[in-house]
């Protein structure tokens, strides 16, 4: 438990140090930004929900490219052996990264609590929606990053590594859209894998324990592959 | 301490380290010597827990690297070849958080970082991320990440490799240091480091331990053997060689490095003499039949050096 708390300060830590993370914060801000609040005064409605219903699309970009380093950068610099040779194991690890990882993700998300505060001031929010959806935004952060942090575990290199976690988390985000290709007997089957049909669940409010368990199985399994593979890597 | 059985690895089809039989006691040095690839980061990444062996066990203290790995992690303290340690961090803050996974308290932590960074002379750069820091002070820096939590056995992977004459120095008169009531293994492929910091030398070659003795044993078995080394123009090396061998007592006869048919036709040869008997006056005899032009003719003090080669190259 030390160890993970240990671990999971230091990759806080790194990831401010370094200039990536403003420039990702900074490029999330102003693409959100610009979506939602383009055509905002337009549809002239007190609503959060067009926010939420872009947010699956940024986060399938910019949390891999967040979760992407966690491991690759370990790989290719070989600290990953520093690492391993201390008194810790893969699950602290594991686990240490993805909070690390997520954390960061909530952090990104902070300065958009000022849209809300500001529709709010200009019309009528209903709250209720606004909270479930960032809590829904918490649990996709937490499961792209798991799928990130698969991604990161399986190459040493960095581009690589995004681009494999963001096609995956495209896939899940847009998988709903495509279904009307398919034929029906699996369509049901299909519609449960897509991140964003249980995100939009979340996000008008209703948390229902079928979309939890979705985001946690996904993420469960996502990091059980990255478990096999630093296993297999031994 | 350790003891190592049959230790074997497999990296997909290549065999990197083949049944390896190794007993490290306590308070021992030990150098694990080889040329490049013989298998050295590979024995030492398995006795560390960073890889697994495909066959073969290691038990450190009576526990098993299967099950009490932590365990074995935690007495125990690693500096791979390159020290890699993150680019972005002061060394300061490396250093707490290495103490921090350790589990040393809260209260002895900076102590304890004091006198890592005393004794490996990181005072200078405490303040500096590691990725300005020069090679040397890296390589400190992953000893004092490996000597923090006071480990019982230290493993090093070439500790000196790409550091200057000073450095190296420096580092040799650490290990030497700390070897007198620590374990230590540590490899490296530079013999002159091994014959002056280590008590037992194990030869590891493709993967195989070669020769397992003492130091002392090891330059006993070297004296029975003299080098003489000899510098000729005006004969091609195959000639010189095949009439070279032929003297009786000359056990082998070789071209030390790439750069032994140096310029204008110099052939820089060694010959492998036994050293029952002097056999300079014989190998002038000879030489003097013929109609080289010698140019250096010395005996060279005996050195681990000889051996290595002698076991390393025995398989060709």
């Amino acid at each position: 438990m030390q160890q993970i708390w240990h671990m999971f300060r230091r990759e806080l830590k790194a990831y401010f140090v370094s200039p990536i993370a403003y420039i990702v914060i900074a490029i999330f801000l102003i693409v959100a930004g610009w979506f939602f609040f383009s055509p905002f005064f337009i549809r002239g409605q007190a609503t959060m929900r067009y926010f939420f219903e872009l947010l699956p699309f940024i986060f399938s970009f910019v949390v891999p490219a967040i979760t992407m380093k966690l491991f690759s950068e370990e790989l290719n610099t070989g600290s990953y052996e520093l690492l391993l040779t201390m008194p810790v194991n893969f699950r602290q690890v594991l686990i240490a990264k993805l909070l690390a990882g997520t954390l960061f993700t909530a952090v990104m998300l902070l300065p958009t609590i000022a849209y809300p505060v500001c529709i709010s001031l200009v019309g009528d929010l209903d709250w209720g929606p606004v909270i479930g959806g960032y809590l829904g935004a918490l649990f996709l952060g937490f499961v792209f990053a798991s799928i990130g942090l698969f991604a990161s575990s399986l190459t040493r290199n960095q581009i690589i590594a995004f681009i494999i976690a963001a096609a995956t988390c495209f896939i899940l985000t847009i998988l709903d859209a495509l279904l009307f290709f398919l034929p029906a007997s699996i369509v049901d089957f299909l519609a449960y894998l897509s991140a964003s049909a249980h995100f939009d669940n979340i996000s008008k409010g209703v948390v229902d324990s079928r979309d939890i368990i979705y985001f946690l199985s996904v993420s469960f399994v996502s990091l059980y592959g990255a478990y096999l593979v630093l296993t297999e890597k031994q | 301490m350790i003891k190592v059985e049959n230790l074997t690895r497999y990296y997909n089809d290549v065999c990197a380290v083949n049944r390896i039989n190794l007993e490290i006691n306590k308070g021992e040095v030990l150098g694990l010597l080889g040329p490049n690839g013989a298998g050295k980061t590979t024995t030492l990444r398995m006795l560390t827990g960073f890889l697994r062996p495909s066959a073969g066990t290691i038990r450190v203290k009576d526990m098993s690297i299967d099950t009490d790995i932590l365990a074995i992690k935690s007495i125990m303290g690693y500096l791979p070849e390159a020290a890699p340690i993150y680019p972005e961090m002061l060394v300061y803050d490396y250093l707490n958080y290495v103490a921090d996974i350790r589990g040393i308290p809260k209260g002895n932590q900076l102590s304890r970082v004091r006198e890592m960074a005393e004794m490996c002379g990181l005072h200078s750069v405490m303040h500096q991320p590691v990725a300005e820091l020069s090679k040397g002070y890296k390589q400190r820096v992953g000893l004092a990440h490996a000597m923090m939590n006071d480990p019982e056995i230290l493993v090093l992977d070439e500790p000196t490799s790409g550091l200057d004459p000073n450095q190296i120095v420096e580092i040799r008169d650490i290990i030497r240091r700390i070897g007198k009531e620590k374990t230590i293994i540590f490899s490296t492929h530079i013999l002159s480091e091994a014959e002056a910091t280590c008590d037992r030398i194990a030869i590891i070659d493709k993967g195989k331990i070669v020769a397992d003795e003492t130091t002392r044993a090891l330059k006993q078995q070297e004296s029975m053997e003299t080098v003489i080394n000899l510098v000729i123009a005006g004969v091609d090396q195959k000639n010189a060689k095949s009439t070279l061998d032929k003297i009786e007592g000359v056990l082998e006869v070789w071209e030390p490095g790439a750069d032994s048919i140096a310029r204008n036709g110099e052939i820089h040869l060694k010959l492998r003499c036994t050293a029952a008997e002097d056999l300079r006056q014989r190998i002038y005899r000879q030489v003097r039949q013929t109609d080289w032009e010698v140019l250096e003719f010395y005996s060279e003090t005996p050195s681990l050096e000889n051996i290595f080669r002698k076991l390393t190259t025995a398989a060709d």
